[in-house]
């Protein structure tokens, strides 16, 4: 992919897959809990918000360096989510979906409500995150899309990495049976607060590189809705799987991209889409392929 | 503080917090007996408001539509049971969560279609337009005592139902019990029908009886779908009791913090740094009530028994 996008020599596709890498952090983060951890976070856009308006909001104090932006934009997604995360994970199952959802929603009205930083209207953003090195300029949409494809593949390593770590199998273990988890001797509250402030974080990174993307941040990219969709992107590729997300994410935007074209409506497909996925692809297109392939 | 003032909108915080309850009851009635997380409720409150609406506009009767639109609720409950939710009832949440969020996503799309994005509205018939003065000055709209009123009524209307009727203790033993319930011989999924158009009924209720004084729109019932979580969240999953005091209160508590909290603030602060503070504590403060609870009570203030 990083290879062919070039190569095609638009920069259309350039963007394109840019997006999808940029999405695709995001749908790796959210399946690093809820696919390996049984978190199902239905605020996950919170952290992207946060990373995005880090970055929106520090430029608009005229703070562009990224050696500044980028580090404080993940510090303060990992601060909101270990907040977060341990008042949610007090609470299990369906209290947890409805309160990461709760959440999403007070972030939301929080970033509408702000007046000073554009409130509805969001804030538009000057100028990129400014690295300092004449060679890497993220106002080169090339540059920008390497950052976010080598962002993308170390975000996919460390969570292969961490699943397969001691941590993961915890982690694991404690999504397939928390009881007994717990009865010999693991602490899994602590075991998942710390996922889910890993997760906050790389989620916030995701931010940051959308609000450098777009050149701009607004209280849409903290809409529940946006939830919504991760959580379809990471069933669509797989749950639980190490590459499923880039498969849901890339589904996903090609698909919303095609049928935005054919109609403005696109929402009147997508959602019996969406239906029909549940009811009858469980497992994602993963596990769809896997069953037509029979056993390996 | 201007006393006049606090009583005006108390009094809009608690129709607000009548049409939470009438959502969140559905809600946790819902969750608590098919263990079912519906994230299309707020779509049924939609569905209340635009089937109002246009009944009213079509037979000319404020009194008529209304009473058209609570069978037709009763039916679209039915048919969206019957169609895409009963097969959701073995999946777990995380199925459900996405179905009713694709259900949510059609249906928005569907109303902006047909509709447009200013929606439609009501308009409240002579009779209803003017306002009443109540004992010490407070001038409250008549239309906003009916709606106080007829929510309470129907709120009571519930509690019988579901306490004294023999539907209702199936309900109840639903409940705290769903296998036992069908091993005594009860048709489990005519009782599950039952109690999800039951759940429409109320939710399309609420999005009926506020119509007049907002709009209908499409995208209306997110809003509503959000504080109904926060709501039952705070209440305790299942508990109907539990839904009412917290429906109250999260209604309360948000409408007098937006109107208030700015002035309580300026009184240790500047007032410039008070109209910035404000809006943003105010829309958190419901948030924030249930983080409160959750630290305290993970499982709500009024956990039902034996789940």
């Amino acid at each position: 992919m990083p290879v062919i996008a070039p190569a095609i020599g638009q920069e259309f596709y350039t963007d394109v897959f840019a997006r999808i890498m940029i999405v695709t952090i995001a749908a790796i983060s959210l399946n690093f809990i809820m696919g390996y951890g049984g978190m199902i976070s239905f605020g996950h856009a919170i952290f992207v918000g946060i990373g995005g308006y880090s970055v929106g909001i520090l430029a608009s104090h005229g703070i562009e360096s990224a050696y500044i932006q980028w580090p404080i934009g993940i510090l303060m997604s990992g601060l909101f989510a270990l907040i977060i995360g341990a008042i949610s994970l007090r609470t299990r199952g369906v209290y947890f979906i409805m309160i990461t959802l709760a959440f999403a929603q007070m972030m939301y009205f929080l970033s509408v409500s702000v007046e000073k930083y554009g409130s509805d209207d969001g804030l538009t953003i000057d100028s990129r995150s400014d690295f300092g090195l004449s060679f890497f300029d993220l106002n080169d949409s090339m540059t920008m899309y390497y950052l976010a494809f080598v962002l993308m593949i170390s975000c996919l390593y460390i969570n292969f990495r961490i699943v397969n770590s001691r941590f993961g199998r915890v982690l694991r273990a404690g999504k397939s049976n928390n009881e007994r988890m717990t009865t010999i001797g693991y602490p899994t509250f602590r075991y998942k607060l710390v996922a889910f402030v890993i997760a906050g974080m790389m989620c916030g990174l995701s931010g940051l590189l959308t609000a450098n993307f777009e050149d701009f941040v607004s209280p849409d990219m903290l809409f529940w809705t946006f939830s919504g969709e991760l959580i379809f992107m990471v069933v669509l590729g797989g749950m639980g799987t190490v590459m499923g997300p880039l498969g849901g994410a890339m589904i996903f935007l090609f698909l919303s991209e095609i049928l935005s074209n054919i109609t403005d409506a696109w929402h009147l497909i997508f959602g019996p889409f969406l239906i029909l996925v549940v009811l009858f692809a469980r497992g994602g297109v993963d596990g769809f392929l896997k069953k037509y392939e029979g056993p390996k | 503080m201007d006393y006049v003032l606090l009583a005006e909108q108390f009094f809009n915080g608690f129709q607000l917090g009548i049409l939470l309850f009438l959502v969140a009851a559905g809600l946790t009635l819902i969750f608590g007996i098919m263990d079912l997380v519906n994230l299309a409720h707020g779509t049924l409150y939609m569905f209340g408001a635009f089937f109002a609406a246009t009944f009213v506009q079509l037979t000319d009767s404020l009194v008529f539509g209304m009473i058209l639109t609570l069978p037709t609720m009763l039916v679209t409950g039915i048919i969206l049971e019957l169609g895409v939710l009963r097969t959701l009832y073995e999946r777990d949440h995380l199925d459900q969560v996405l179905a009713t969020f694709g259900l949510i996503i059609f249906f928005n799309e569907l109303f902006l279609i047909v509709w447009g994005a200013g929606g439609t509205g009501i308009n409240l018939p002579s009779y209803l337009i003017g306002t009443s003065e109540l004992p010490g000055g407070i001038s409250v709209p008549d239309y906003r005592i009916v709606i106080i009123i007829s929510g309470l009524l129907v709120a009571l209307l519930l509690y019988l139902l579901v306490s004294k009727t023999r539907i209702g203790m199936l309900i109840r033993a639903g409940a705290s019990n769903r296998e036992m319930v069908s091993a005594l011989g009860i048709n489990i999924k005519l009782l599950f029908t039952l109690v999800f158009g039951l759940g429409a009924v109320l939710a399309g209720f609420a999005g009926m009886i506020i119509t007049p004084i907002t709009q209908a729109e499409s995208g209306m019932g997110e809003g509503m779908l959000i504080l109904a979580f926060v709501v039952i969240v705070i209440g305790g999953i299942g508990s109907i009791k539990g839904a009412f005091i917290a429906a109250i209160l999260t209604g309360l508590i948000d409408t007098m913090g937006r109107s208030f909290i700015d002035v309580a603030l300026m009184s240790f602060m500047d007032s410039v740094a008070a109209e910035t503070a404000g809006p943003a504590i105010s829309s958190m403060l419901v948030y924030i009530l249930m983080a409160v609870v959750l630290a305290i009570k993970p499982s709500g203030l009024f956990p039902p028994k034996g789940a």
